[in-house]
């Protein structure tokens, strides 16, 4: 198991854009540096990165969800 | 008077502001916050403040609806809706008419018809108000092509019609280029945007942003001179002036003049702003838009003239008259504007929504600062990262740079990052001193490295 916290406080999106499928679904590989989301803060939209590889567990908030600095936004299987 | 009960549809710093010219006219003022704002500054001063919607935007303050209703709700007679948000939705207009209240600004049939690039420019046209100079809309005969832009002066830029955001645009030099260059630009429109309809326009180069504030009733309109807004980054502007440095005073009335026609044509009623793009070499100066509300570097205008916009904007909404003819509203020194944003600029702008700690906020001696911050305060992170303006106003623009490099100084944000390492480069740059500025500066001079050589501590 390992968590992919957000490194800002905002808005999480799974989605690069409404009408994309998530970045991410369970059972996706994962390397290091891939964007499994974004969040917006202050209008401005910051890639959230994985910085450990894995497999693709599952979203911990829903998509558009108030997230803070440090939550844990996805989780990953190692 | 018909204002008593003043609903405020915006949040930050122009929530405070509008705050303030209420109280000074006696008006009892309702604060709209969303769920992530009930500890903001304007919903502390406001006599009652209203939970309008959850933290993001779109289900709050940019909720019609929503909006209309907490107004309706809360016995509001008029509706600010500052900046951003809903100020230039006509369909919000009509909501708020139709609930029965006053909209503080321009009616909706203004509202869209200057929101509109197309009727904007005719009614620009129409008022004799100098547009860039271009194809006016599609041109397929390559002759006809030709002929106009050797009319309009080269270099010229060929568009595609459905292009947009930068995309599709060639420049030609010459007549050679043009006949080269058109035909492509028609092939590469049409298969990239399945339309190959292009226009041609003039291309002004080092174009310096300079825009006229207007004021009107319905019937009269006045100018208030204009502002200097070419600093800017990403589109956004970042240092603002009033007046305009180095314009020869023939062009300083002409510019004020067209705004005014131009208001006085569409029967204009608020506070407005005309955009030009300014050629200096050339002297000449083209309208871009109209933007139909009260503007974030208001500040600018206030210090030079002594008036209070918001408030004029409140009275005239209430029913007034404009209460100035054009030879009360005096160009008194000059005035600076900074925009303090919660972002780490020696990050690429990174945001930074922290907790306020120590403030120290300069307020005298031709210094203010419009803002909505408080210690202990946590700024949100789902809204623009405008936290404070600073404000400086000198006898000339010299002074007025002193002045502000003093201000940038004394002035005191903890707990943030903010832009105030920017300013403090800028205000030391010798380009800006001389005004050897343009929109076009501001991006390469920071690609270059000046920032990070200014904040490093070399001089």
């Amino acid at each position: 198991m390992a968590d992919i916290q957000s490194p800002v406080p905002g808005t999480f999106y799974h989605r690069p854009s409404p009408d994309h499928p998530p970045f991410k679904a369970a059972g996706d590989n994962v390397a290091v540096g891939d964007v499994i989301g974004l969040v917006e803060v202050m209008k401005s939209f910051i890639d959230v990165e994985a910085e450990a590889a894995g497999t693709f567990e599952s979203y911990a908030v829903e998509n558009e969800a108030a997230v803070s600095a440090g939550d844990v936004l996805a989780t990953l299987k190692k | 008077m018909n204002i008593q009960r003043l609903f405020i549809a915006n949040r930050g710093e122009i929530a405070v502001r509008i705050i303030r010219a209420a109280q000074s006219l006696g008006i009892h003022t309702i604060q709209a916050y969303s769920e992530a704002d009930a500890a903001m500054l304007a919903v502390r001063m406001a006599d009652e403040a209203v939970c309008i919607g959850p933290p993001k935007a779109s289900d709050s303050y940019l909720n019609p609806e929503a909006v209309v209703q907490a107004a309706k709700d809360s016995g509001a007679d008029a509706v600010h809706p500052g900046y951003g948000f809903l100020a230039e939705t006509p369909d919000f207009v009509r909501t708020v008419e139709a609930a029965g209240m006053i909209f503080v600004g321009p009616s909706a049939d203004t509202i869209a018809r200057m929101g509109d690039k197309v009727s904007a420019r005719q009614a620009a046209e129409a008022a004799g108000v100098p547009v860039v100079p271009g194809s006016d809309g599609r041109i397929s005969d390559m002759d006809e092509a030709a002929a106009l832009a050797l009319r309009i002066g080269y270099p010229v830029m060929i568009k595609a019609s459905a292009g947009g955001g930068g995309r599709g645009i060639r420049i030609a030099q010459t007549p050679e280029d043009l006949a080269r260059e058109a035909p492509q630009a028609r092939q590469e429109a049409q298969a990239v945007f399945g339309d190959g309809g292009i226009y041609i326009e003039k291309v002004i180069s080092r174009p310096r942003h300079i825009e006229v504030q207007i004021m009107g009733d319905g019937t009269r309109a006045v100018h208030c001179f204009e502002r200097e807004c070419s600093l800017q980054r990403r589109r956004q502007k970042v240092w603002e002036e009033a007046p305009a440095f180095d314009l020869p005073e023939p062009t300083r009335e002409a510019m004020c003049d067209a705004a005014v026609n131009m208001a006085r044509a569409v029967n204009y009623r608020g506070a407005g702003t005309i955009e030009y793009l300014y050629d200096a070499v050339a002297d000449e100066f083209f309208f871009i838009e109209m933007n139909t509300r009260i503007q974030v570097e208001h500040p600018v205008t206030e210090m030079i003239t002594g008036l209070d916009l918001v408030a004029l904007m409140l009275r005239i909404a209430g029913g007034e008259d404009l209460p100035l003819v054009q030879s009360d509203i005096q160009l008194r020194g000059h005035a600076i504007e900074v925009r303090l944003n919660a972002e780490d600029p020696l990050k690429k702008f990174m945001p930074f929504p922290g907790i306020v700690a120590a403030l120290n906020l300069p307020d005298s001696g031709g210094i203010r600062v419009d803002h909505f911050l408080y210690e202990g305060y946590q700024i949100p992170p789902f809204y623009d990262s405008l936290i404070a303006k600073l404000i400086v106003h000198a006898p000339t623009r010299a002074q007025a740079i002193d002045k502000m490099t003093l201000a940038l100084d004394t002035i005191e944000i903890g707990g943030l990052k903010t832009t105030l390492p920017l300013h403090k480069a800028l205000a030391r740059s010798a380009d800006l001193r001389a005004g050897n500025i343009h929109t076009q500066w501001l991006e390469p001079w920071l690609e270059a490295g000046n920032l990070n050589v200014s904040a490093g501590g070399a001089s």
